[in-house]
């Protein structure tokens, strides 16, 4: 764990898996694309309104995923003091939020043709919708102090009390979801045809791989932007001194 | 796909689908170009700031030289 | 524990001189509460029907625009510095301000539900849920709330931010509370909910104090 405390380790292997990550995200879009809109069967109901499942599942997995790694970096961070760990979660909250936003307006694209409304208080979008919520929040302690390092601590703590409040949310949205139930709502589905596990599994693996690849890149911005604070201020305090 | 057009037709659901798609897209692209260029700033205004550090120090050791 | 009376009353003491703690709490809960009615008209079976999340929602946004009065002043005028000196760990101080906050903002709106409960056409039998349910979940509102209060304390724009923070955290709160008052207007049994929102209770009495403290540790520094 400590050997990820050195910047300059990190970004060492980052920039080794970099153009494994980068690779992988081509190839899987390339063939999750393929699959999703033009090799795999339709729906019996949906027809093809079925494909937006090829983003959407996804997209709500890796926002999901997305704040786990948040919520697990936020905590080395919080007890370690590392700064790689604060910035890593910092660097990854944009993404898991574009992908639980991606989710949101797939599954509201998928609503409408399928259920006839363009919003759907399934406990899925519901939970989600939430999530995003949380993400924001979480995006905007980061904004509302000027001292980084407060910041960081501030953020560790939302998004440790956000991880152990989102399975809570979550159950409670379910339940709640069931109580009102006027028709089974699902936007999954029933049961999955295996010749849509592949495309389901395509795309889930290229955003996974789009998350490493768009994270690394990230976490060298925000390494790059700490490096640049502290030079501004020995700077300033050379200027001082002279 | 038969055809092209039935293709993008997408069975009726075109309205849907590719929009579903194109946002999609739109946001994994937008979030990967923006995240491109915040890094590629921030190294450059390192790199500018290692530079002129650098030159301040070789100019006032050289101004200290007797 | 004499420490912590201390603070718990010195709090109480403080929301009462000013006055204006219990009034605006209850009046912005019953104005909310107001609203809703002449947004979606006066039927009556519509109230009812809705009667459960409106109090709910009032009674949660009332909690929040009450939460910033929790920390700020203290920390403020400095005396949270030499409270977290003092021999009370932080911790208790936060639960005692919590504990503090609950009593005047949180308390009276379990008082006054029924009677806004009866504004919203909810039946008669259902006032023993609504008192429970409310007397079990606005600690919660004031447990969670805090530990937001604590993060934004001493932050310009402070007060959206914590609404940010905070209103998804309540939703478990929300969701239960408003099916003990609907399981009771359903003539159905609501212990289920209502030991959710205990247990819930429980969490935040665990979580709380814990996170607040923390939170205020680092604005102390």
């Amino acid at each position: 764990m400590h050997r990820f405390a050195n910047p300059t380790r990190v970004l060492r292997i980052a920039a080794a898996i970099l153009p494994w990550s980068a690779a992988l995200t081509i190839v899987l879009f390339a063939s999750g694309l393929y699959f999703a809109l033009v090799a795999s069967p339709i729906d019996y109901q949906q027809k093809d309104a079925v494909r937006i499942m090829y983003v959407h599942v996804p997209a709500a997995f890796m926002g999901m995923m997305g704040y786990a790694l948040l919520a697990v970096a936020s905590a080395v961070g919080l007890i370690w003091r590392h700064p790689v760990a604060d910035l890593t979660a910092k660097a990854a909250a944009p993404i898991g939020a574009a992908f639980t936003f991606v989710c949101l307006v797939s599954g509201s694209l998928w609503g409408q043709p399928t259920w006839g409304t363009w919003w759907v208080w399934d406990a899925r979008l519901t939970s989600v919708l939430i999530l995003f919520f949380l993400y924001v929040g979480y995006m905007a302690i980061w904004q509302a102090y000027d001292d980084q390092a407060r910041a960081a601590r501030a953020a560790a703590i939302l998004a440790l009390v956000g991880s152990v409040n989102l399975p809570i949310i979550h159950y409670s949205v379910t339940w709640w979801n069931t109580l009102h139930q006027g028709s089974s709502f699902s936007l999954a589905g029933s049961a999955i045809d295996p010749a849509m596990l592949l495309p389901l599994g395509l795309m889930t693996g290229a955003f996974a791989a789009y998350f490493v690849t768009v994270l690394i890149y990230r976490l060298r911005s925000e390494i790059a932007q700490r490096k640049l604070g502290v030079l501004r201020l020995r700077q300033a305090e050379g200027l001082q001194a002279t | 796909m038969e055809t092209l057009g039935s293709f993008f037709a997408m069975g009726g659901y075109a309205a849907f689908v590719w929009p579903a798609f194109g946002v999609t897209a739109a946001v994994l692209i937008g979030l990967l170009l923006a995240s491109l260029k915040s890094w590629r700033d921030n190294e450059a205004a390192l790199r500018s700031l290692e530079d002129s550090q650098q030159t301040r120090r070789r100019r006032s050791e050289r101004g200290n030289a007797p | 524990m004499s420490a912590f009376l201390a603070i718990f009353r010195r709090d109480l003491a403080l929301s009462f001189r000013q006055g204006s703690a219990v009034t605006l709490s209850v009046m912005f809960f019953a104005l909310a509460v107001t609203l809703f009615p002449l947004g979606v008209g006066p039927e009556p079976q519509v109230l009812a029907r809705v009667g459960a999340g409106v109090l709910w929602v009032a009674a949660l946004l009332s909690a929040m625009l009450s939460l910033d009065r929790l920390f700020q002043a203290d920390h403020e005028d400095g005396s949270l510095d030499l409270i977290a000196l003092g021999p009370l760990p932080l911790e208790f101080t936060a639960l005692a301000n919590i504990a503090a906050h609950w009593v005047a903002s949180g308390l009276p709106l379990v008082v006054i539900s029924p009677v806004l409960a009866l504004a919203l056409n909810l039946p008669l039998n259902v006032m023993p849920a609504v008192v429970a349910a409310m007397l079990l979940g606005t600690p919660s509102l004031s447990l969670i709330g805090a530990i937001g209060a604590a993060l934004t304390v001493g932050v310009r724009r402070g007060g959206v931010l914590l609404s940010l923070i905070v209103l998804p955290l309540y939703v478990p709160v929300l969701i239960f509370g408003v099916a003990a008052i609907d399981a009771a207007a359903g003539g159905a049994a609501f212990r289920a909910p209502l030991l959710i929102l205990g247990a819930l209770l429980a969490l935040g009495l665990a979580l709380g104090p814990i996170a607040s403290a923390a939170a205020l540790r680092l604005a102390l520094e």
